[in-house]
Parts: structure tokens; sequence; C-alpha cells
């Protein structure tokens, strides 16, 4: 058993996805190796080698690799995945773009968003939004997985003793190129990595609105997400939907405003420790989940709720 | 108004050597459970009922034909394809399809369930035989949310790849996809041939009309099989069962504010 995982990084730090697939492969075997491809990213090479856990960084610090372009890190992922026995990436946007070119290329299946490990070749996963959960053995020489990150947690920082090895490949396949990149800018912890997220919907009824959130996200040090249905209606960006079609986010405290609970968002929020939903409509799906259910026209709410946290 | 109305005839000119105006589009499509449907499994655990459940053109599939159907609206695609893999049944969302504007249909009929590998590689024959010089699939598909399909076939054809996708733009001979990614938009240019993949804010689909679905029923759908295409589609996974997932405990209607910040706080203990 050996298991190659691609790190998930900026070029300037590593992303906290990366830590619960470490945990994710822990649970599989004890030979762990860390690929970093990016350019100047020597020092996310050096951070990652106090992981708990892992065997060797390999570090692919290359021009091909310095957008992560699917086209050249999926190519990089197969040529130094072959000799593994496992494939791990985080499933964000990034693991998602380049993995399935991987295992296409090594001509293996993927399971896409592992969210329990059962043996080395058995994991589940959820399909259709999450109203299901399949257990899928692979046969497989190589498995390749992108992991669900709120299924497992964060490995270990400190106390691994990893050396670091450099990779000599740098191919970039000239077919596609990286123009810009526009990153929301916010103080506020990223979505998927925050311990309590607030959630605006439909019942916001305009984007302004949001921002009765912030203040309540502020006291608690929230992050702020939205149904994809305020995205739909343009309140906010998408890069804020929490669900099937969306992020993935599982925090101690998930509170639901103006949100009705479709299925489609369920999927994205339901393994949240504790759920708190305000929703005017006492009919609304979401109370079915949550654990604390305000009947209220969250314009009252809000403020209310600001003032006594 | 004449000198850009020269310019204009000019630039699709060059266009036009550049192979652009004239671009073929495949959009390979799914047939899955609408989305509306909430789906339970099987209580003996071996998958998922679909006994009398309504099904439906995969929804960022509709995205992608009509996002094919705009490029020839707007005279950059002369003929969309539509493609899908699965049983006869399938026929009936490839007829949808061309009820919102596709021009042929090919239906690549199979009885296995064929894993995203699969349908990459039977998509890679197709796209031998046709030749398209874009080919825009959804995302994912909302059954089994792979999320895969796309990107293995960019991979076996080794063509470039602009993945869940929220704009595409035209230029200079390739393609500019705008891309959600999980902190904001990502920007890249791809040569041609390329593949994309869609995302919820591309477009808004039509509707189709009741003429349009008329005319549809007239156009071209041609049925082949794997065998044609000679590709192997054996499953590579084994589903060992098909579960409900974790129920959470009912929880409690809470009347006041007050009250709801006095259970956060001794009760669940989440905030301080």
């Amino acid at each position: 058993m050996s298991i190659l995982i691609i790190a998930e990084h900026d070029n300037t730090e590593l992303k906290s996805a990366t830590l619960n697939v470490v945990s994710a492969a822990q649970k599989i075997g004890e030979e762990i190796d860390l690929l970093i491809a990016g350019l100047d990213c020597r020092s996310v090479a050096e951070e990652a080698t106090s992981l708990e856990g892992i065997s060797k960084v390999l570090l692919a610090d290359k021009p091909a690799y310095e957008n992560f372009l699917a086209e050249n890190v999926g190519s990089l992922v197969a040529q130094m995945g072959k000799d593994y026995s496992h494939i791990l990436a985080p499933a964000t946007t990034n693991g998602k773009n380049y993995l399935p070119r991987a295992a296409a290329l090594l001509d293996v299946s993927q399971i896409s968003d592992v969210s329990s490990v059962v043996s080395e070749d058995t994991f589940e996963r959820p399909i259709y939004a999450g109203n299901c959960i399949a257990t899928v053995q692979s046969k497989d020489p190589i498995k390749v997985l992108t992991i669900r990150t709120t299924g497992f947690d964060a490995c270990g920082e400190t106390g691994g003793q990893a050396s670091i090895e450099e990779v000599s490949i740098n191919e970039d396949l000239e077919i596609s190129k990286f123009i810009k990149e526009e990153l929301a800018e916010s103080d506020r912890p990223e979505l998927t990595a925050a311990d309590v997220v607030i959630s605006g919907g439909r019942g916001m009824q305009n984007g302004e609105n949001f921002s009765l959130l912030e203040g309540i996200a502020d006291k608690l040090g929230a992050a702020i997400g939205a149904s994809r249905a305020a995205v739909d209606s343009g309140f906010v960006p998408n890069d804020m939907q929490v669900g099937q079609t969306g992020k993935i986010v599982a925090p101690n405290l998930y509170i639901a405003v103006g949100i009705s609970g479709a299925i489609q968002h369920l999927a994205g929020m339901k393994d949240s420790k504790v759920i708190v939903a305000i929703n005017k409509d006492e009919e609304a799906p979401i109370f079915q989940v949550a654990d604390y259910g305000l009947v209220a026209d969250l314009f009252e709410a809000l403020p209310e709720l600001e003032n006594k946290i | 108004m004449l000198y850009s109305a020269v310019i204009e005839y000019a630039l699709n000119l060059c266009l036009y050597y550049k192979g652009i105006i004239f671009m073929k589009v495949l959009v390979p499509i799914k047939r899955v459970v609408d989305y509306n449907v909430k789906v339970r499994a099987k209580s003996d655990e071996s998958g998922v009922d679909l006994a009398n459940v309504k099904m439906a053109i995969n929804p960022f599939c509709e995205i992608a034909v009509e996002e094919a159907v705009r490029l020839q609206e707007e005279g950059k695609a002369s003929e969309v394809i539509a493609v899908s893999i699965g049983t006869e049944a399938s026929q009936e969302q490839l007829r949808t399809a061309l009820a919102l504007g596709a021009d042929k249909a090919i239906l690549v009929q199979t009885e296995v369930e064929v894993e995203p590998l699969g349908v990459a590689k039977l998509l890679k024959a197709v796209v031998e035989k046709e030749n398209p010089d874009l080919i825009i699939l959804g995302k994912q598909a909302i059954d089994d949310d792979a999320n895969q399909t796309g990107q293995m076939l960019a991979a076996l054809l080794n063509y470039p790849q602009g993945t869940f996708a929220s704009e595409i733009e035209l230029k200079d001979g390739g393609i500019e996809v705008t891309r959600e990614v999980d902190g904001g938009l990502q920007t890249v240019s791809l040569s041609l041939p390329a593949i994309v993949t869609t995302d919820l804010r591309l477009n808004e689909p039509r509707y189709a009309s009741l003429p349009n679905i008329m005319k549809a029923k007239k156009k071209p759908l041609d049925v082949i099989t794997t065998e044609d295409l000679n590709v192997d589609v054996m499953p590579r996974l084994n589903t060992l069962k098909v579960s409900p997932p974790p129920e959470r405990a009912s929880g409690v209607i809470v009347e006041t504010v007050d009250e709801l910040v006095d259970k956060l706080k001794n009760e669940a203990k989440v905030i301080t």
C-alpha cells in the first residue's frame, strides 16, 4: 500500500483541505507521499514536511504548474502516480479539475467525494445529493479518490519529519493558458474550513440584506454562505453557494436564515454538528434537519440575535 | 456605419479562415432522475428505488445544450449534435435536446450502467467520427454526482478543458472560459478543439416550444451500440450497497431569540 496525495496550496501556503486528505489516507495505509506541484512553492513543501504521517514530500516546483492548469497537473499526477496503489486529492474545484484527467490517463476509474474509508479498496460516497450513501469497491490496480474533506478530521500539523525530493518533470502541454483569477477578498474564514457558517436564502430578499448576517458572522467568527436560490436570484456570488453543486460544509454550528431547505441545499450542510434554522414559514423543510428552529421574521430576529450573542 | 460593417465582415472572414464560424459542437447529455424527486435507497440496500420515478435531462446537460444552441444562433456554430449513452429510453431526452435546437442526435444504446470512464471512452469514439471543434458537457450528473466525464474525455483526447464554466467567449482562434472556482472566478484560454463543462450560471435554458417539439420529432436520431464503437465499457467498480444517510435526531422549535441563544450556549455549547 503506497499512497500519493496531491496537496492543495496557493504557492504560498498549504490549504487545510490537504490535512483532511492526509487523515483519509491514514485510514488506508501507512506509506504516504505528498506531491506539491506549483511554482516558487518551496516554502509550502517545507511546511508540509512536519505533517503527521507523511514519508516524503515530492516537490514539482516548475513553471508548468504555476497556475495548476488541469492539463499539465493531470499529466504530472498520472506520471507520478503510476507506481502507487492509491492517489488522493481533496474534492475542491481544483482537485475535481485535474484528478479525473489523471485517472483517465492511467485507465482507471475515479471514486469522487469519498466520505468514509471502509477498507483499502472499499469506500463510501454520497450520491443523489446525499440522499443515499453508496458503498463502492474498486477493482482497479490504482484507486483514484477525491476526498470529501468534511468526512475526515484534519491530521496533526506537527511531529512529522518528511524529506523533500525534487521532481524533474516540467511538461507544459501548451493547449491551455492561464489568463486571470478574480478571487473574493475576505477577512472571514473560508466557508469549507469555518467553525461557524451563517447562510442566507431567498428569504433575504436582496443582496444588501446579507449585511444583516455580517454583524452576527463578525461576533461568531463565522463564514457567510448562501443557498442556490439566493445565488440564482443574483443576491450574492456563486462562490458563496452551499449545496450539492456548490460547497460542502460541516461546521460545528450552521445557521440557515430564510432558507427553505431544498434537497440540493441540505446536501451541502446536513453533516453540520448543530443546525439552526430561522424561517417565517413553519412548514419549511429546513426545520426537519434543524436542531433548533425559530419560526420568525428574519428581519426582526437577526438584529436581536446580533445583540444577544 | 459602413466602416463598422466592413470591419465586421473582414473580422468574420478572418474567423472563418481560422475555422471558428462554422464550428461543429457536440453536446453529450444524460437521462437522470428529475431534480425535484427525493430519491430513496431500496429497503434491501441493493440500489436506488427508481420505479415510476420521473426522469429528465440532467440540468447541467440542459445548460450545455442551451449554450451550444446560442452559439449557433449567434452564427458561431454550424451544427449542434446531441449524444447520449444509455437505454432506449434516453431517446426521450435526445428529443428534448432536438426540441431545444440541436440539429441531430446520436444514441449509443446500452443496457449496461456505464461508468464515467466508459462514457468518456465511448464519447471519444464518437468525437473521432464526428470531429467536433467544441464539446460542451454538464459539469456533473445529479444522480451519481461524479463530476468526471468531461475531464476524462479531455484527457483521452489530449484536449484542453474549461470546467465549471460561467462564461465562454470565442477569441483569437481559441476559446476563453471563465470558471467558477472555490475562491471566485478563474479565466483560462484554450486552443480548439476543446472541452467545456457547464456550471449553473452559464445561461438559463429556454423552454422548448410546442412547434419545436413537433419539429424535433422529424430530426435525425441515429442509434448505435457500444459494439459499433468497439469500446470496452465493463464496470471497474462494484457497488456493494446503497443505504440511506444517517438520520439526524429531531430538533426542537424555540419560541424566542433568547431561548435560541440560551440553547446554543448552555445545551449545544457551540457559542460562548
